[in-house]
């Protein structure tokens, strides 16, 4: 077994994938690790082994994916599935597990493509059986073909009203669309909006995808404040309020979305900086032109340094892998700069409707720090919002101290999914910016491995667990 | 769940808390629970209280089950097997260790 690549990549979907592929066409050994059987990431997702007859269910941006996917094929980048990556080291030691077996390899350089994950949505009942994320019902429509008819969907965001889409389009009702869009949002997007006028039929799909969803006779009821899934062990009901007024719908599947943020797990265990982004409310790698951390030799590219989407994604991910080629020694400094020149030329383009997304779907704050005392922020450790108030009452500042006060983010999901939130809460309520407060110190392995995993690193031959 | 796409995959059966169910190879454990309309995969440590898949990409770990006598499998990142056996994780899940007798398999006694 191969330890040792000049170039590795972390994640296959757009930007791994197009990262690999202009990688391997250079003289240089690629290895390209990915979680899941087949490449896409989350964004084309079983794509090439789709069996959604009629395309017009996914819809033609899906398909685009089929491409980068053949092209990866084709490249000769050696491609690891079913690998789950649990570190990288500064020094770029990889530790990976496949089939309940652990093994270490090295990279000169390292490209870091973990793309996003949904944004927490901490209301009362978002962790009852019953309640996906509209990510997850994607997940299974995409993978599987799945859908469930009579779901209510609720939130913010191109990715809930896209669901919803396809939904509709492959025949499946949906009980309503509670949208949590805040009006005021319009008026904040305004001053962006010449800008993305540039992207104008990509605004038009958004206002088509509506439109549709309206007309097919679908409740899209706009303007709710606040939300709530009621139940025993399961969802049996949403309450949501406009103005003064609680209303509220029977229902047994919630499917909620309010964003996508960076998967920073790995690039934060990996010591890479990031800043507070006012913006788009959550994480930023700190990265150069050629998307290069702080640290020598590991890139960070797509949605896992910030959110652009998945077409911006595939031409950083290009962007990084010429900057790596360059460092390692494999392209002159100007054969680089020309063969990046129209990619770096698409990518301005595909990111100027970006501002005015981020501002429309802003999640306003009382979805994203839960006013009410019960709401569960950590869904692992079950840290309800009072405890976290509690705490930094007593004295604590930090979301690192906040776990020895009360275990939230020390649970299997690394603070994945109450993080943004911890740290956002620790801010206000210390009255501090969030950039003080700083994110939970993530560790490797960022992702459960057995023990018995760890321990046999040894055994195998050509394998050294680093020092750290 | 309801399954909308052309059915052209081999069917597997896997058992769920002792009851035989139909799943269709490629799919992850979590998507065959749906299909077969299980929504509640585990109960939590702290409270007991039950929970079910909610990101379905391997972020959230809440679709933790056991399987074939291994707990803490997150039901969304593994696919389905002809004979799996899963179970409801109850808590924290019981935790085996694999013998260290340098079997390569490392299965679970």
């Amino acid at each position: 077994m191969k330890t040792h690549y000049d170039i590795a990549i972390v994640g296959a979907g757009p930007a791994g994938m197009a990262a690999a592929s202009i990688a391997a066409e250079h003289d240089v050994s690629v290895l390209l690790l990915d979680e899941q059987n087949d490449a896409g990431g989350q964004i084309y997702r079983a794509v090439s082994r789709q069996n959604i007859t009629d395309r017009s269910i996914l819809g033609p941006d899906y398909y685009k994916g089929q491409d980068l996917v053949s092209e990866l094929r084709s490249s000769g980048a050696e491609h690891i599935t079913g690998a789950t990556v649990w570190q990288v080291s500064p020094e770029r030691e990889i530790g990976i597990s496949k089939d309940g077996k652990a093994w270490m390899v090295t990279a000169d350089q390292v490209i870091i493509a973990t793309g996003a994950q949904e944004r927490p949505f901490p209301v009362p009942g978002w962790t009852l059986p019953g309640v996906m994320s509209a990510g997850g019902a994607q997940v299974a429509l995409k993978s599987s073909g799945l859908a469930e008819p009579d779901a209510v969907f609720a939130g913010s965001g191109p990715l809930l009203l896209l669901v919803a889409y396809q939904y509709m389009k492959a025949g499946i009702p949906i009980r309503a669309i509670l949208d949590t869009t805040p009006r005021i949002n319009l008026l904040r997007a305004l001053p962006h909006l010449p800008s993305a006028l540039t992207s104008i039929g990509e605004l038009i799909k958004g206002r088509h995808w509506i439109a549709s969803l309206v007309t097919a006779g679908i409740p899209f009821i706009k303007g709710v404040e606040d939300l709530k899934l009621l139940g025993e062990d399961a969802v049996t009901k949403v309450e949501y309020r406009i103005g003064k007024r609680w209303h509220k719908i029977d229902t047994t599947h919630v499917f909620l979305h309010q964003g996508v943020v960076p998967n920073v797990n790995l690039a934060m265990s990996a010591g890479c900086a990031h800043n507070w982004s006012k913006v788009q409310l959550c994480w930023h790698a700190q990265t150069d032109r050629w998307a290069e951390s702080d640290i020598q030799g590991i890139a960070i590219a797509g949605d896992g340094v910030a959110i652009g989407g998945a077409l911006a994604a595939e031409h950083q991910g290009r962007i990084a892998a010429f900057g790596a080629l360059h460092r390692c020694g494999a392209l002159k400094s100007v054969e680089r700069d020309s063969l990046a020149a129209p990619f770096r030329k698409a990518l301005s383009r595909e990111l100027r409707l970006r501002p005015f997304l981020d501002a429309i779907f802003q999640p306003p704050k009382h979805l994203r720090i839960p006013e009410g005392e019960d709401t569960i922020v950590c869904r692992c450790e079950e840290v309800p919002a009072a405890l976290i108030r509690d705490s930094v009452a007593l004295g604590c500042v930090g979301p690192n101290q906040l776990k020895s006060f009360s275990r939230c983010g020390m649970g299997p999901c690394q603070g994945r999914f109450c993080g943004l939130t911890v740290s956002e809460m620790i801010a206000e309520a210390c009255g501090v910016p969030v950039s003080e407060v700083g994110a939970y110190r993530l560790r490797p392995p960022v992702k459960p491995l057995m023990l018995g995993e760890l321990a046999a690193l040894n055994a195998e031959p050509g394998s050294t667990p680093g020092d750290g | 769940m309801r399954r909308i796409d052309q059915d052209n995959q081999p069917q597997v059966t896997i058992e769920f808390e002792g009851k035989l169910l139909a799943a269709r190879r490629g799919d992850s454990v979590a998507s065959a629970l749906l299909e077969a309309d299980q929504w509640t995969f585990r109960t939590t440590p702290v409270n007991g209280e039950a929970r079910g898949p909610f990101c379905m990409m391997g972020v959230c770990f809440d679709c933790l089950v056991e399987i074939d006598g291994v707990a803490n499998c997150q039901a969304c990142m593994m696919e389905v097997r002809d004979g799996m056996s899963i179970k409801r994780q109850q808590g924290a899940g019981d935790i085996r260790l694999p013998l260290p007798n340098g079997d390569k398999k490392g299965d679970a006694p």
